[in-house]
């Protein structure tokens, strides 16, 4: 029987090398906006708009329009093509988008209007409070139902907390693997990358309630063999499984990835890059940390730590 | 066993023909007028505001920071902002309160935004105009002097008041004007016993008062029990009321809101001390919307734009297509994997996969569910996760099989085992999917609550497509196979 279990201790080194990588950009976020991430207006506030002219424009010009009706902090880029224009800035005061819409059309010639979206900045501290509470009452939830459902079974906190710490796994390196991609590719943090995460959350657990399910089943039935042995089993019986899944949801994902509109695909990497992660996390993460909780390996580990650093001293 | 498999499998078969032409685009509709039974609808996909374009705003309540906000007040401005949406002639628009203090709007097909965020938040002006001998019933439109020229007041000098303290009863069917104070002012019957003239559309009428000279009024009770509405005017107001009032006694005095008669009872007596009360057959409920309108004729809160999204409708249509045509290549490929790597199996995993999509499709035509763009990607990630459901019983069914069980064994114990698996990781994106729904309702993110939704209509249908359409179709398979089929173990993936 392959032993997955026993080489726990690289998984849980891969781990810590994603996370760190993680944490370091998000440090490095921080140190440029303010915030982990880069945040979009849905967080902090401000104008989006798409704008998609007959003639080819420069930026340069478009901002210089808005800069005259005093938005400095405006940025303008150009999307799909030359025509269309991406216009970011503070959020435009009543009746001046009429104004502003009127002197680009005198000065750069006639537009389409894309998209425009308009957030005041109390809705966006607001929306980021909540995000927060949101993804903190997932966890909760979600705990607290597992070590209901597992009642029966010895120790059922531990499955719950365990479940937990590998949903915060997944809500890490997703959010670590955004903020590098933020840094690299400019991508923005908006109400959909928070619906990612939250999925990312409810799907991670999935897949650790499987295994989970399955162990909760081998307990009883194998009574005399050692825990570290029936855990193994149960993750060799749901590997198939976890497999087969994981990959069917990739192929739908990779497809709208690719193929679908330009719009979700920010949305589908974050599902995506969270769905690997949350079966990953299932296999290599919820599940070593029982064993390593049921035979008390981390007290014993810093044991080894400081016994070590003391004999060198 | 196999008879009742073959009458579950009849009425699959029924479901998905209904879901089959449900989903058909070019669905005519349900239309039944079939004795006392009355159905017109239209079946067709509801596209949320990024697919079909439009503008969705959030409105809140501008009070100066310390000032309470009356619920009341809330939900008086909602109705209003409300009336003035229905205005605009959009298709479907959508107006609901958010948490205690904001109001989300969307305005489905709009093709001028601005102009309709500036009619959205103006303040609502209320006037009470002379309709002379005329009755408007209330929903009349009125052209009036205060909002074409601003004038309003008597237009010419009154004539000598005469002030009446005792009336009589009178048995006209209009409720009537008089002032508090008075005794036996009473109109029996409600307007709607009226014989409504209709006055003539061009006719400017003249503003006496607007509500900027009301100072307050509230709902009460006459001398027979019946609710009345008092008010009280400044004293600009008072002045200019007792002037009209004196020398229009038996007029009618109509109360209109941005043009639009909500009231119109008749003068019994000048109305001098600057407080008045209309008296009529008013339900409690009319009672109390009038007094709102009057009180709160004005917006009675201040709104501020805090959020607007305006989409094109190209860009959402142009989405639209796109994640279609990638959807079906990425289900397409699901089904071929499930094929090759299932086998048997697979074929009734494929035949699943294609009911559910197609009965949670027609669900969300049927119930209906509003789709926007992230709640197609929720639908779409929802098929490749139905599919798991299957894998977790088949997996089951093998290992069962693997121990020499007989079929109807394996596949009740396969079922029955994989059951409480399927159940637990469900329930766990269930509690995501409420909390979503709830993010997305507060603070008018409909993308986030197309999402939940879509995600949790799929994941409880893929249970139940689980669990009865693959179960069935495998009993019946292995009832015709029979246990040759154990011998082509190729076949069932052992």
């Amino acid at each position: 029987m392959t032993d997955i279990i026993g080489k726990r201790k690289w998984y849980f080194l891969l781990s810590a090398v994603i996370i760190i990588a993680g944490l370091t950009a998000m440090g490095i976020s921080f140190a440029h906006f303010g915030s982990p991430l880069r945040l979009g207006i849905d967080f902090t506030g401000g104008t989006l708009w798409e704008l998609a002219f007959e003639n080819p424009v420069a930026p340069a010009s478009v901002r210089e329009v808005l800069v005259g009706y005093g938005y400095g902090d405006t940025t303008v880029q150009t999307t799909t093509d030359a025509k269309t224009v991406l216009i970011r800035c503070k959020e435009l005061a009543a009746g001046e988008k009429v104004k502003i819409q009127a002197d680009l059309t005198t000065k750069l010639g006639a537009f389409t209007e894309l998209r425009y979206q308009d957030v005041g900045p109390t809705v966006g501290r607001e929306v980021t409070r909540s995000a927060t509470i949101a993804i903190a009452a997932a966890a909760l939830a979600i705990t607290g139902f597992i070590i209901f459902a597992w009642r029966k079974v010895p120790n059922a906190g531990r499955y719950g907390l365990c479940a937990t710490a590998a949903t915060l796994h997944d809500v890490l390196v997703t959010m670590g693997a955004f903020s590098i991609l933020g840094l690299l590719l400019g991508w923005e943090a908006d109400s959909l990358f928070l619906t990612a995460m939250l999925t990312v959350t409810g799907y991670s657990v999935q897949d650790t309630i499987v295994v989970f399910d399955r162990i909760r089943e081998n307990v009883p039935k194998r009574r005399g063999e050692p825990y570290e042995l029936i855990v193994n089993r149960s993750l060799l019986e749901t590997l198939h499984r976890s497999l087969a899944t994981q990959l069917n949801a990739i192929f739908i994902l990779v497809a709208v990835l690719f193929f679908g509109g330009a719009t979700m695909r920010q949305f589908i990497a974050t599902l995506l890059i969270g769905l690997i992660s949350g079966t990953y996390s299932s296999i290599f993460t919820a599940v070593p940390l029982l064993v390593v909780w049921e035979k008390g390996e981390v007290g014993a580990f810093f044991r080894r730590l400081t016994g070590r650093s003391q004999a060198n001293a | 066993m196999q008879q009742r498999d073959v009458v579950l499998l009849m009425i699959i078969i029924v479901l998905v023909g209904i879901a089959a032409w449900v989903v058909w685009p070019s669905n005519p509709g349900l239309h039944i007028h079939f004795g006392p039974l009355n159905i017109d609808r239209d079946i067709s996909v509801h596209q949320g505001l990024d697919l079909q374009g439009g503008m969705q705003t959030v409105l809140e309540a501008d009070l100066p920071p310390g000032q309470a906000l009356d619920p009341e007040a809330m939900a008086a401005a909602k109705g209003i902002v409300e009336s003035r949406v229905n205005g605009l002639g959009v298709r479907e628009p959508l107006v609901q309160l958010a948490g205690t203090n904001r109001i989300v709007i969307e305005l489905p097909g709009i093709q001028d935004p601005e102009q309709a965020i500036s009619i959205l938040q103006q303040t609502g002006l209320l006037e009470f105009i002379d309709a002379g001998g005329t009755f408007l019933p209330p929903g009349t439109e009125v052209k009036t002097s205060f909002r074409e020229t601003g004038e309003f007041g008597m237009v010419k000098p009154t004539a000598a008041p005469t002030v009446t303290g005792t009336l009589t009863p009178t048995a006209t069917s209009t409720p009537t004007l008089a002032p508090t104070a008075a005794t036996g002012v009473v109109s029996p019957t409600t307007t709607a016993e009226a014989t409504p003239t209709q006055a003539p559309p061009k006719k400017v009428f003249r503003s006496v008062i607007t509500g900027q000279h009301l100072k307050t009024s509230q709902v009460g009770q006459d001398e027979y029990g019946r609710p009345e509405i008092n008010f009280s005017l400044t004293d600009e107001g008072a002045r200019l009321f007792g002037e009209f009032t004196t020398a229009n006694v038996g007029q009618f005095l109509a109360i209109a809101m941005d043009g639009v008669v909500i009231s119109c009872p008749r003068i019994e007596t000048a109305i001098t001390e600057g407080s008045g009360r209309i008296t009529g057959d008013f339900k409690l409920a009319d009672a109390r919307k009038i007094v709102i309108q009057l009180r709160y004729g004005s917006l009675p809160i201040p709104l501020k734009v805090i959020q607007n999204r305006t989409v094109g409708p190209t860009l959402g249509q142009d989405s639209v297509a796109k994640s279609t045509r990638a959807g079906i290549i990425g289900v397409i490929i699901v089904l071929v994997f499930m094929l090759v790597y299932y086998r048997l199996h697979g074929v009734v995993a494929d035949i699943a996969l294609v009911i559910y999509a197609l009965v949670t499709f027609a669900l969300f035509k049927l119930i209906p569910v509003t789709l926007t763009l992230p709640g197609l990607t929720g639908f779409l990630f929802s098929v490749g996760t139905a599919v798991d459901a299957n894998i977790l019983i088949f997996e089951r069914m093998k290992e069962e099989l693997r121990h020499g069980k007989r079929f109807s064994t394996a596949i009740d114990a396969g079922f029955d085992r994989a059951w409480t698996s399927i159940r637990d990781s469900n329930l766990s994106t269930w509690i995501t999917c409420v909390i979503l729904y709830w993010f997305g309702t507060n603070f008018g993110a409909s993308m986030v609550k197309g999402f939940a939704v879509t995600l949790f209509l799929g994941v409880l249908i893929s249970m139940f497509t689980a669990i009865t359409v693959t179960r069935t179709v495998i009993r019946l398979l292995y009832a015709i196979g029979g246990e040759k089929l154990r011998e082509s173990k190729w076949l069932i993936g052992l």
